[in-house]
């Protein structure tokens, strides 16, 4: 089994079909893996090797049967804070330390009944409230290319997880940057769906009307069939929205000469420079295949950091409320909320649910938070004004490549640098991360490719496309 | 105490009776062993959404129409935050910025006559759990969190403990008549909260308010505002300032007194639920639902009054139920005597029925009434046979003829047991005669004796004193 951990997941698929090895020889192949490298990694809270391996033998009777999905027997790492039956699920934070959900999210139903198989649960930042993952509670994780350097956050673990070869996708979730940002620090595609797209139900939330779940993987192809497992309308998800794609990895291969990329101005003006040079080079390679640049206007991008972190921090305080002393974590005699919550919560937790409480409070919703929802409509508004004008817009992912464990250039327990990945959170449309060249230090540089509501087919089109011309 | 007038606004929480919750399918059948009703959602576990439960808004409109308010086509769900060991997700999903039903108003007999009392608005809201405290424990049962509510709030415009009671009665039957709920004060499917202020009459501004909350029972309402009215105005008497408190009543001492903790002026920082999209209800389906009401009570009080000549006050008892109102209804189909067939389910009956119930078909107490009115028995064989008759269902015609229970209106016969009366009681004919008119009475009583409660009672009391003042 060599170089298994180069292998996409649709290489994976053939060769499971072609009976080169079986599931439960890929998932142990895995586990092996997982148990060489992992200490020095860190991507995993949980590996489930028992239900693992039951998991793959049952796929390949499943692919015995003639199962088509090519997710069967693919083994994945999963976001620690996606609600698994009877499996830990702490969202690395200590009041979660013992808490064995008793049920499972749709999204963990839906790629158990496509076959998948879940190595275990990874790494994050604690409630998903970072970009580093440092702020988990339990451990740390370092990123695969660079173990000075921290693999992103929140979905830190999985990303690292895809990147040193302990799965062949992983689930992360994205508020604000946190599957994309962490992709492009690990070099890999990770995409933020249009809100509405994948059921939140059984995601521990953090952000209720940002919150997106979306798989990290190797390349765009890989990432449309994951996309294609875990999205659709869901009857217990209010927020969800139905959309027929068919084959969401429909347009992939399609030429895209013509295709309009809008750029916004000024975009690179707050990247460092190796990002910058990264992404000119994109466009470069964008033009070269044919296509058109467009310059779009978006005025209020300048807010997205503030208006996210409002949004955020005032929709993670509500959320975080249930978790008092009476049914997590140990309560101190008498005293059931404020103690349990000072000793178990984490310090960035603490900050934002109380730069939530406040933002909500009586006399300065309509000063922060009832502004904020403004700000969101306005961003939303002019992205789609854009996208008139053009097909899809360019931005850098991050403004920077992955920064060193200890040094994430943070602002009130936030990370400017994901203000590019914030502004599509906040406008709900679709945003994928492409790995678009390297910076300083051969590290991995991202670029974001955003569109219309539901238009993920074209912009895994667009970045299959941009993959083939960028590895020529 | 006679300088201050008592201004009185109610909030009454309705348990509306849908088979499941309000955002989850879990039963609401009340009785149920502890947290057995009971389920993610409902428990707030973390990544649990909320579905809204169509039958509710159907009911709340209903209920909304039937008080005649105005009804938004679409409202909207809000977090109401606080912490409680009742109160699972640590919010409660409500309406407070966009309520369902606004401006509609309540029909009441009051000693001054029909009054209008004003309800600002009525809103849709899931209830809390249950705790029961047990020695040094309490013990929270979760089967009630979840269960939809309607929150009715009236205008200020109550003025003293009966007005409260007649209010509170009348929005009973109004809601029962909508089919909505069970209106059962002692099973907490309907609860009361009173604001009451007191301010020197003439005054149109407001005092400072205090509030009782949960009273169980219509008598505890009452006695709770009596004794705040009073409390209120000895301390503004004494020149202290009533402060702004919430209070419970304690029922057995018939005192209100300071809730221990819970919240006076929390700040419940109020944000528009993102987990839920709007309440829409179109205008067709209100309409529908406005057509499919049954004849409320103010519109079978008036048709009482003018069809049978009922007065209103009987009207308002006769409507408390729809199962009454049906009840007398039929009876007053087959009578010729409808309003006779009133005041027997009135007062005639309640005075004499043991059970929940009323035993007697509506065509018998429809013959009943016929005999009466008829003159063909007297009042004390309406009520001998009505003692009967609540046993047994017995056919009243059948019996007085099978029985010889006619009313005796031949005067020739009367005027036999009158005379022996008056012969059995020279004294009280000796007394009549010296000038004691009273001393009729025992002479008539004993004429009604002889005569076997037959006599018809007008023309025996004629006929008595008639001899009487004969004999001189």
């Amino acid at each position: 089994m060599n170089d298994i951990t180069k292998k996409t997941v649709a290489a994976h698929a053939e060769s499971l079909r072609r009976r080169e090895y079986s599931a439960r020889e890929l998932t142990t192949e895995y586990l092996k893996i997982i148990k060489e490298r992992d200490g020095d990694i860190g991507a995993f809270l949980f590996v489930d090797a028992e239900n693992a391996l039951r998991d793959a033998e049952a796929a390949d009777r499943m692919l015995e049967d003639g199962n088509e999905n090519l997710l069967c027997g693919i083994p994945f790492a999963m976001k620690d804070n996606v609600l698994t039956k009877g499996i830990p699920t702490t969202c690395a934070s200590k009041i979660l330390e013992n808490y064995i959900p008793p049920y499972d999210a749709t999204v963990t139903v839906k790629l158990k009944s496509a076959g998948a198989v879940m190595l275990g649960k990874t790494n994050m930042d604690e409630f998903a409230m970072g970009s580093s993952t440092e702020n988990s509670a339990f451990k740390k994780t370092v990123n695969p290319l660079d173990p000075e350097r921290s693999p992103g956050g929140s979905s830190g673990g999985s990303a690292a997880a895809v990147a040193a070869g302990e799965a062949a996708f992983a689930i992360g979730s994205d508020t604000g940057g946190s599957v994309r940002q962490p992709a492009s620090f690990c070099g890999l595609v990770g995409i933020k769906p249009t809100y509405g797209a994948v059921s939140r139900y059984g995601l521990a939330p953090l952000a209720s009307s940002l919150d997106q779940i979306g798989p990290i993987t190797k390349n765009c192809r890989d990432n449309a069939t994951v996309l294609s497992a875990i999205c659709g309308k869901d009857p217990k998800d209010s927020t969800t929205l139905g959309y027929d794609w068919g084959d969401i990895g429909d347009g992939i291969g399609k030429d895209i000469r013509g295709l309009k990329i809008g750029v916004p101005a000024d975009m690179l003006r707050d990247a460092d420079r190796d990002v910058a040079a990264a992404v000119e080079n994109a466009l470069e390679i964008f033009r070269s295949m044919g296509c058109g640049i467009v310059g779009i206007e978006l005025p209020s991008f300048e807010y997205a950091f503030s208006d996210y972190k409002v949004i955020c921090s005032a929709e993670a305080s509500s959320n975080m409320g249930r978790f008092d002393g009476i049914r997590y974590g140990e309560s101190e005699d008498g005293e059931l909320f404020f103690s349990t919550r000072s000793k178990l919560l984490g310090a960035e937790v603490k900050r934002r649910i109380m730069m939530g409480a406040y933002v909500l409070s009586a006399g300065n919703y309509d000063k922060y938070y009832g502004k904020a929802l403004k700000v969101k409509t306005l961003i939303a508004r002019e992205t789609d004004a854009a996208l008139e004008k053009c097909d899809v817009i360019l931005t850098p992912a991050v403004s920077s490549t992955a920064f060193r464990i200890g040094e994430a250039p943070l602002c009130d327990g936030l990370y400017a640098g994901d203000s590019f990945c914030m502004a599509s959170s906040l406008s709900g449309h679709p945003s994928l991360e492409v790995p678009c060249g390297k910076g300083e230090g051969g590290l991995p540089v991202g670029m974001l490719l955003s569109g219309r509501k539901f238009s993920e087919k074209l912009l895994f089109s667009v970045g299959a496309s941009f993959e083939r011309c960028r590895d020529e | 105490m006679n300088e201050f007038e008592c201004v009185i606004g109610l909030e009454v929480h309705v348990e509306l009776n849908t088979e499941t919750k309000a955002f989850c399918s879990c039963k609401t059948d009340f009785g149920a062993a502890p947290n057995t009703q009971v389920c993610p959602i409902c428990l707030g576990h973390p990544g649990a959404l909320p579905s809204f439960n169509g039958k509710v808004l159907e009911k709340a409109t209903a209920v909304g129409l039937a008080l005649n308010c105005e009804i938004s086509e679409r409202s909207r769900f809000d977090r109401k935050n606080y912490f409680y060991p009742d109160l699972p997700k640590s919010y409660q999903i409500t309406q407070f910025y966009r309520p369902l039903c606004r401006n509609g108003y309540l029909s009441v007999e009051t000693e001054d006559g029909e009054k209008k009392i004003g309800i600002t608005r009525i809103h849709i809201e899931e209830d809390a759990g249950k705790l029961s405290h047990e020695g040094e424990f309490t013990e929270i049962d979760c089967n009630r969190c979840g269960v939809p509510l309607i929150e009715i709030v009236s205008e200020p415009d109550l003025r003293s403990a009966d007005e409260v009671k007649a209010y509170l009665k009348k929005l009973r039957s109004v809601i029962l008549f909508t089919g909505a709920s069970d209106c059962r004060m002692n099973e907490g499917s309907m609860r009361c909260d009173v604001n009451l202020s007191v301010r020197r009459k003439g005054d149109t501004s407001l005092g400072q308010r205090t509030e009782i909350k949960n009273l169980n029972s219509f008598r505890n309402a009452q006695k709770a505002v009596e004794y705040e009215f009073s409390r209120q105005v000895k301390i503004i008497e004494s020149g202290e300032k009533v402060s702004m408190e919430t209070l419970r009543f304690d029922a057995h001492r018939g005192v209100t007194e300071p809730m221990r903790s819970k919240e006076s002026a929390l700040d419940y920082r109020y944000f528009p639920e993102p987990d839920l999209p709007e309440v829409c209800i179109p205008a067709e389906k209100i309409k529908e639902i406005g057509k499919s009401l049954p004849r409320l009570p103010d519109d079978r009080i008036k048709e009482y009054r003018d069809k049978y000549s009922v007065p209103a006050a009987d009207g308002e008892i006769l409507t408390e139920t729809p199962e009454m109102a049906e009840y007398f209804e039929s009876a007053a189909s087959l009578t010729r005597y409808p309003k006779t067939a009133a005041n027997l389910i009135i007062t005639d009956i309640p005075s004499l029925n043991e059970k929940e119930d009323i035993g007697i078909s509506p065509a018998h107490l429809a013959a009943l009434a016929d005999l009466f009115g008829d003159g063909e028995i007297n009042s004390a064989t309406v009520k001998k046979l009505l003692r009967r008759m609540l046993e047994n269902d017995l056919d009243p015609a059948e019996t007085v003829d099978a029985e010889g229970l006619r009313q005796i209106n031949d005067e020739e016969e009367i005027r036999k047991f009158a005379c022996a009366a008056v012969l059995e009681m020279p004294r009280a004919a000796e007394d009549y005669r010296k000038g004691k008119k009273t001393a009729s009475a025992a002479v008539i009583g004993r004429a009604m004796a002889l005569g076997k409660g037959k006599p018809n009672p007008v023309k025996l009391r004629e006929i008595c004193i008639s001899i009487l003042e004969e004999t001189e």
